[in-house]
């Protein structure tokens, strides 16, 4: 289902053909502080990545890089390339909103726009669908209706559509964060901790709807929670300090970590 | 207690202003009153030309400061790099605000009196008090703007939204009873000011009304000041019945636009 943007800088940038995020020698400071050191990471299309690591280490900062939110602040230089399906996403021709709207992010607190449900799952389609002037009602509702049943929100939902998003339970919000990215079509989803914020229950509700994300979109999960990890993720990435230690299955990882800093995290030695 | 004590001590000269007006100036109120030119000197008849050129005065007033005000609250915030110039203006801002308004006045007579050539005019009056407000509008709308979590625009950011469609979708209609509050304050400033308008555009005695923004006009409280201080034989109730007027204006107006910010709280559903 996904589109690649353009193949020709792939054979200049050294991409394998199979990766949905791509980045080289990837260095970024906020202001004089160095925050990512030279970050090589070939994330897959169609899979469930997840990045680990204690506090501190970048996680947000990587995640926050890809999707272009970072430059946000004036004060944060970015340092080698990321390629998004073989596209340079810092390269001159590149439009910043196309990025974007490839690309989504659900932050580690929903942050659901104080506007109805159904206006909060269209809000970004709308912003994209200037072309058009006026959208069909049915059509809008089309749109609602199968964004939130992709997020396994539309039964409990489907009454109140037109009441706050902010009256939402935490978990309720958090799977409507993911659903009002879905209508613009994303390739990937950027999550940042997507769980914190809620109970087990909703943990295990929103755990159980990016498994069934997998496949159709790219799907990068930060989290603290090593059986969260282990459980919803099919790749795992371990960074300390600002580096990539070690990138593999997820399987491999937990069972027979390479390196010496991901056994003794994952055993709970570090913060 | 002691709040209860200090919150009477606040609302007390209030209710004892408003209370005094009623009683000494209600007796004046009447429709040939609001509706009639002074007489005799101006210790007679009523006060319509003060009353239209306060109007005039006020909304070119805002029809200027407004828009300039939003503009430049809206770069400020969204726009503006963090970097020494726009610290710079900002503490101009904050300084323009403390400018007494008589130095605004003689501002407004150099400026636009004198150098720009409109003469002593609603258009220079006006844009001597939209001038003297204009950071009070700033000010309101920037902190309202700024008061739009950051939650809210990364939300837009992130599904591709420009700098634009976050503002015009997002932002603004946040910030839109932040700004009606700069406004409201702007409108009761206004109003009342005497000083900068004295020497710009406001005349003594005009019993005509103005026809253009290149007229001179009567203004309720410079016409309230010659009253009471400048023309002999004035009987009592009418400087009262003036003041009273003027008041009933500023809270008619600041009632106004509460509604109006209720209203469209009400309509945007959050
Ligand atoms: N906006 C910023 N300005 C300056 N330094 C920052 C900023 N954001 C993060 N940092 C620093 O960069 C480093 C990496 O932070 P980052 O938020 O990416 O870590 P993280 O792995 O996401 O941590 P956590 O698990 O606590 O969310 C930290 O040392 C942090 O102090
Ligand atoms: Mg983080």
């Amino acid at each position: 289902m996904h589109e690649p943007i353009m193949n020709e800088t792939r054979a200049a940038n050294g991409g394998n053909g199979h990766d949905a995020i791509f980045t080289r020698d990837l260095n970024l400071w906020y202001g004089d502080f160095q925050a990512l050191f030279d970050v090589n990471l070939a994330i897959k299309d169609g899979m469930i990545t997840s990045l680990i690591g204690p506090s501190g280490c970048g996680k947000t900062t990587f995640l926050r890089s890809i999707n272009r939110i970072n430059e946000r602040l004036g004060y944060v230089r970015t340092e080698g390339s990321i390629l998004v399906f073989d596209t340079d996403i810092y390269g001159g021709e590149v439009e910043l909103a196309q990025v974007r709207k490839q690309i989504g992010m659900v932050f580690q607190r929903p942050n659901p726009l104080p506007i109805s449900i159904s206006d909060n799952v269209l809000f970004g389609f709308q912003l994209h669908g200037e072309g058009r002037t006026r959208m069909h009602k049915s059509e809008k509702e089309e749109i609602v209706e199968a964004a939130l049943k992709q997020v396994l929100l539309w039964d409990t939902v489907k009454d109140r559509l037109d009441s706050k998003a902010t009256e939402l339970s935490l978990e309720e919000q958090q799977k409507l964060c993911i659903a009002r990215l879905l209508p613009v079509k994303p390739t990937i989803l950027l999550m940042d901790e997507p769980c914190s914020a809620l109970d087990p229950k909703g943990t295990e509700a929103v755990e159980e709807l990016i498994w069934e994300l997998r496949g159709d979109y790219t799907i990068v999960i930060v989290t603290h929670n090593m059986a969260q990890a282990r459980r919803a993720s099919e790749e795992c990435i371990f960074m300390l300090m600002g580096k990539v230690v070690e990138h593999t299955a997820t399987e491999d990882m937990f069972v027979t970590p390479a390196k010496k800093e991901t056994a003794d995290y994952i055993e709970g030695r570090y913060g | 207690m002691l709040f209860l004590i200090m919150t009477a001590l606040l609302i007390l000269p209030v209710l004892i202003i408003l209370a005094t007006l009623i009683y000494k100036g209600g007796p004046a109120i009447s429709w040939e009153f609001l509706f009639d030119d002074p007489r005799e000197g101006m210790t007679a008849g009523g006060i319509f030309p003060a009353l239209v050129g306060t109007i005039w005065l006020v909304a070119v007033a805002l029809l200027v400061s407004v828009p300039l005000g939003v503009a430049a609250a809206l770069y400020l915030s969204e726009f503006a790099p963090d970097n020494w110039f726009t610290r710079f203006i900002n503490l101009c801002i904050i300084n323009l605000a403390g400018v007494p308004s008589i130095v605004h006045a003689l501002f407004g007579v150099g400026a636009f009196v004198l150098f720009f050539g409109f003469g002593t005019s609603i258009l220079a009056a006006s844009l001597t008090l939209a001038i003297m407000t204009l950071p009070i509008v700033i000010v309101a709308t920037r902190e309202s703007l700024q008061a739009v979590p950051l939650a809210f625009r990364e939300a837009c950011w992130n599904m591709g939204a420009t700098r634009w469609q976050t503002i015009h979708r997002v932002v603004l209609p946040n910030a839109v009873s932040g700004i009606l509050t700069g406004v409201i304050l702007e409108v009761s400033r206004t109003t009342g000011e005497t000083a900068p308008i004295m020497f710009t555009g406001a005349a003594f005695f005009l019993p005509f009304l103005p026809t253009s923004v290149f007229d001179q006009t009567m203004a309720m409280s410079l016409h309230l000041f010659v009253i009471s201080t400048q023309v002999p034989g004035v009987p009592d109730h009418l400087p009262y019945g003036v003041a009273l007027v003027l008041i009933a204006m500023v809270l008619t107006m600041n009632a106004a636009s509460i509604g109006l910010r209720m209203y469209l709280r009400g309509k945007k559903k959050w």
